[in-house]
C-alpha cells in the first residue's frame, strides 16, 4: 500500500539531555570506579553510537554496596513513615519535572521510541513513586497486621526493556516500607538509573539508601547470591529466575520474580475487529514486542480469521519503524544486536518448522540493530514460536473453533503472565478471564499499566506481585 | 471384661478418594512413643506420589470451581465427623505423640476448630486480599484471588494432628488441591484422618495422603512439573534446601519451614496466601454522561 503522504521528520531535540563520557559506580552516595578500574561501553542500538563508559562493578564493589545500604537501613527504617513518604514524593516531582530529559536519555540507550518513553513509561515511573510516597505512612493500614517491619537490605536486578520503569516499581515499594536498596541495571541500559542516582541526590536523600551498581550478569549473581541481602528483586528471563531460586534456596532471602511469558490474545468472533486489531499491535509491537507480558501468541476464532488477518496486515503497513527520536516513528530499534540475533534465529526456526512467514514492506535502517514487524501464520502449538518467548516483534497466529478450546490453547503454556480477549460478550469474558491462568488480563485492551494494579505471574512467570497495596508485601517481613 | 480380641484396623493411603496399599507393597512398622508396635503403615513409594499427584490435578478443576460456600460447607462437614470420632483420634494422638488423655483431647479439640475457623474463610479471604483498584484511566480493574494448584504438603514431624490439620486446611479451603506427605513417625492419625474426608463430600483427590519416608516421597514430589507449590512444613533444615533446590525446576511457590512452637495458637491467613495467586483483570469502562448528569 503506497502512502498517500510522506511524513516529514519530526526528531526530537536531544539537546535536552547531558551525558558524561564515563559514570562510576553510585555507592554511599558517591560515584566511584570499580575495584579493578573496569568499565564497558553502552551504545545507542539505533546508531550504535557510544553514549557512555560505566564501571563494571566487581564482587568487592557489590560487598561494598550492600555494606552502605545496611550501614544507612538502621537510621532510614526508623524514620517516621511520613518524612520517607516526602523523600518519595520529591523524587516523583523530580522525575516529573525531568521527565523529558529522562525520556530523551532513556530512548537513546534502550532504542525504543520517544512516543513510548514520553507517553508510557516516564509518566508511570513518575505515578509509580507518586503512588507508594503515600503508602509509606499507612502500612499499618495495608492488612499486614500492625506496624509491619521491612525486611533490611533488597537487592535488585532488572532488564533492559523498560529499565527506569522497572527501576521504578523496584525502589518506590522497597523504599516506602523502609528497606535500602542495592540495584543493578541491565548492562545494554545503565544510564537511566545512573541519572536516577542524581536524582536522589536532588531530593536529599540520606547516602547508601539507594545504591546502583552497573555490570553485567555476574554482577547481579553476586548481588543476589551476597550473604547480608535480605530480599532479593528480579525481573527478567525464566532461566535466570530458576537460577536465583537455587540460589536462595536454604536462606531466609525473601524473593520475588517476574519472568517471562507468552500471553494468549484470544480474538473471538463476535469482537470489534477494528479495536481488535489495535490491541493485537499494541499487544505485540509495544516496545518492538521485548515485553515479558506481550501478546505473542494470537488466538483468533476460525470464523473471522481471514478478515482479521486482512486488517492486522493492513494495519501493519503503516507503523512506521526508524529513528527513535523521531516522534512519528511506531517501531524503534531492538535493545542489542544479542537480541537481535535470538529474534533472527527464533523467526527463521519458524520458517524452517514449516510456519508461514510475513512482514509489511519495511526498509530497514542500515546501521543499529533492527527486526520488521513479523507475524506467522499456519502456527501450531507445537511450533517453537508458539512456545518459545522470542521477546521481539514477532507474532504467531494460531485458530480455535470453540472457547473452550482457547482456554486449552492459552493455557498451553509453562508461562501465565498475561492474556488478552476481545469479545463484545460480557459472559464470555468473564468465563474465559476466570479459565486462564495467567497474572494480567486485559479484555478489550491490551498492555495496559498503573501503579494501583498488581502485576506478575503464575506458574513459571514467577511469583510475587508488583504495584498495588499487593506489591507492598514483597518488602515487608509478613 | 470380656477376652475378646479386638479387631486392629489395616492402615492405607487415601489417594483419589479411594483407600489403595502401596503399589510397592511395603510396610513399614509404626511405634508408639514407648516403642510399642502400633501398626504397619504404607511405606508410599515415588509411584504413590505420582499417582496422587495425577488425582490432585484431577480434582483441581472441579474444587477450584466450586463456590466458596461449598467449600466451606465441606470444610465445616469434616469438622463434624471429627466430632463425632473425638475418642479415636484422641487415642491415636495421645499414643503418636505420647500424651496424656486430657493433652491428647486438647489437640483433637484444636484440630476440630481448626477446620471450623478455615470452614469460616473460604468465602472471605477474595474480599481480604482482593479488591477493585482506581487506575489512572477509564478501566475498571479487579483483583482477585485464585488457588496456585496442587500444593505438595509435607505435614509437621511431631505434631501429628493438629498440625497436620493446620498446614491441610487452609491449603484446600481456597480450592487448592494436596498431596500430604504424614509425619513419618506418627503417620497413623493422618492417615485415619482420610477415613475422615471420604465422609465429608470432600470429592476425591482433593486431599490424598502418603505415609512413609518423607525425604523419599518429598523428592519426586518437589521435582514434578504438575506440582505448583510445596508446603516444607515437615522438612529439615538440610532436606528443606535440597528439596527448595528442586522445586525452582518450574518455579513452585515455596513455603519454607516456620518456627512454630505452637500449632495451638490462632493461625492468620499467611498459609493461605502462601497458596494463592493473585489474578488482575481490566476492562474499559467507556464513559456515558460525560458532561453531567441531574442524578
Amino acid at each position: 500500500m503506497a502512502p498517500v503522504f510522506e511524513y516529514a521528520p519530526a526528531p526530537e531535540s536531544r539537546s535536552i539531555v547531558d551525558i558524561a563520557p564515563s559514570y562510576g559506580l553510585f555507592i554511599d552516595g558517591e560515584f566511584a570506579e570499580a575495584a579493578d578500574g573496569k568499565a564497558f561501553k553502552t551504545v545507542s542500538p539505533s546508531t550504535e553510537e557510544v553514549l557512555s563508559e560505566v564501571a563494571e562493578a566487581t564482587e568487592a564493589d557489590v560487598d561494598r554496596a550492600v555494606k552502605a545500604a545496611r550501614a544507612a537501613f538502621e537510621k532510614w527504617s526508623a524514620l517516621p513513615g511520613s518524612e520517607r513518604a516526602k523523600y518519595l514524593f520529591r523524587i516523583a516531582r523530580i522525575i516529573q519535572e525531568r521527565s523529558r530529559e529522562l525520556a530523551v536519555l532513556e530512548t537513546l540507550d534502550n532504542g525504543k521510541p520517544i512516543r513510548e518513553t514520553r507517553d508510557a513509561d516516564l509518566p508511570l515511573v513518575a505515578a509509580h513513586f507518586f503512588y507508594y510516597a503515600g503508602w509509606a505512612d499507612k502500612l499499618d493500614h495495608a492488612g499486614y497486621g500492625a506496624d509491619p517491619r521491612p525486611l533490611g537490605v533488597a537487592g535488585q536486578v532488572i532488564p533492559w526493556n523498560f529499565p527506569l520503569l522497572m527501576l521504578a516499581w523496584k525502589i518506590a515499594p522497597a523504599l516506602a516500607t523502609g528497606n535500602t536498596v542495592v540495584l543493578k541495571p541491565a548492562e545494554t541500559t545503565p544510564l537511566s538509573a545512573l541519572f536516577f542516582a542524581d536524582i536522589c541526590r536532588q531530593a536529599g536523600l540520606p547516602k547508601g539508601v539507594v545504591n546502583i551498581l552497573t555490570g553485567d550478569g555476574r554482577a547481579g549473581a553476586a548481588l543476589i547470591a551476597h550473604p547480608d541481602v535480605n530480599k532479593v528483586a528480579f525481573t527478567g528471563s525464566t532461566a535466570v529466575g530458576k537460577e536465583i531460586a537455587r540460589t536462595v534456596a536454604g536462606t531466609r532471602k525473601k524473593v520475588t520474580l517476574e519472568l517471562g511469558g507468552k500471553g494468549a490474545n484470544i480474538v473471538f468472533d463476535d469482537a470489534p475487529i477494528d479495536q481488535a486489531v489495535e490491541g493485537i499491535v499494541n499487544g505485540i509491537f509495544f516496545n518492538q514486542g521485548q515485553v515479558c507480558c506481550a501478546g505473542s501468541r494470537l488466538l483468533v476464532q476460525e470464523s473471522v480469521q481471514d478478515e482479521l488477518l486482512d486488517s492486522l496486515k493492513r494495519r501493519l503497513s503503516t507503523l512506521r519503524l526508524g529513528d527513535p527520536l523521531d516522534k512519528n516513528t511506531d517501531i524503534g530499534a531492538i535493545n542489542s544486536a544479542e537480541q537481535l540475533a535470538r529474534i533472527t534465529k527464533l523467526a527463521d526456526l519458524g520458517e524452517a518448522e514449516g510456519a508461514e512467514r510475513w512482514s509489511p514492506a519495511c526498509e530497514l535502517p542500515e546501521n543499529g540493530y533492527w527486526f520488521a514487524p513479523t507475524l506467522f501464520t499456519n502456527v501450531t502449538q507445537a511450533h517453537t514460536v508458539a512456545r518459545d518467548e522470542i521477546f521481539g516483534p514477532v507474532l504467531s497466529v494460531l485458530t480455535f473453533r470453540t472457547p473452550d478450546e482457547a482456554v486449552a490453547k492459552a493455557n498451553n503454556t509453562p508461562y501465565g503472565l498475561s492474556a488478552g480477549i476481545w469479545t463484545e460478550k460480557g459472559s464470555r469474558i468473564l468465563a474465559v478471564a476466570n479459565k486462564l491462568r495467567a497474572g494480567v488480563i486485559w479484555s478489550n485492551t491490551f498492555n495496559k499499566f498503573d501503579p494501583t494494579s498488581p502485576f506478575g505471574g503464575y506458574k513459571e512467570s514467577g511469583f510475587g506481585r508488583e504495584g498495588g497495596r499487593h506489591g507492598l508485601e514483597a518488602y515487608l517481613d509478613v | 471384661m470380656s477376652d475378646r480380641l479386638n479387631v486392629l484396623k489395616t492402615y492405607k493411603l487415601y489417594v483419589g478418594g479411594k483407600f489403595p496399599r502401596s503399589e510397592s507393597g511395603r510396610v513399614y512398622e509404626v511405634t508408639d512413643a514407648k516403642g510399642k508396635w502400633l501398626a504397619n503403615a504404607p511405606l508410599a513409594s515415588r509411584k504413590d506420589a505420582r499417582d496422587a499427584v495425577v488425582a490432585a490435578r484431577k480434582a483441581f478443576g472441579g474444587w477450584s470451581g466450586a463456590t466458596a460456600y461449598n467449600r466451606g460447607q465441606i470444610l465445616y462437614r469434616v469438622a463434624e465427623m471429627l466430632e463425632g470420632r473425638r475418642d479415636q483420634y484422641v487415642r491415636e494422638v495421645a499414643e503418636a505423640e505420647g500424651l496424656s488423655k486430657a493433652k491428647a483431647g486438647e489437640q483433637v479439640d484444636a484440630a476440630i476448630d481448626r477446620w471450623v475457623w478455615y470452614a469460616g474463610w473460604t468465602d472471605k479471604i477474595a474480599q481480604v486480599v482482593g479488591g477493585g483498584n482506581p487506575v489512572a484511566g477509564p478501566f475498571f480493574n479487579l483483583s482477585s484471588p485464585e488457588p496456585t494448584g496442587v500444593v505438595a504438603v509435607l505435614a509437621p514431624r511431631k505434631s501429628s494432628f493438629l498440625g497436620l490439620v493446620s498446614v491441610i486446611a487452609p491449603v484446600i479451603a481456597t480450592g487448592n488441591t494436596a498431596v500430604v506427605v504424614a509425619s513419618e513417625t506418627s503417620p497413623l492419625p493422618a492417615l485415619s484422618l482420610g477415613e475422615v474426608l471420604a465422609t465429608s463430600d470432600l470429592p476425591g483427590g482433593v486431599v490424598n495422603i502418603l505415609s512413609g519416608r518423607t525425604a523419599e516421597i518429598a523428592a519426586p514430589l518437589a521435582a514434578h512439573q504438575d506440582v505448583n507449590a510445596i508446603d516444607l512444613a515437615g522438612a529439615d533444615e538440610a532436606l528443606a534446601k535440597e528439596l527448595e533446590i528442586a522445586a525452582a525446576d518450574n518455579l513452585k511457590r515455596v513455603l519454607r519451614p516456620q518456627p512454630v512452637d505452637n500449632w495451638a495458637a490462632t493461625s492468620g491467613t499467611d498459609r493461605m496466601t502462601a497458596f494463592l495467586e493473585t489474578k488482575t483483570v481490566w476492562h474499559p469502562t467507556g464513559s456515558l454522561g460525560a458532561s453531567g448528569s441531574a442524578y
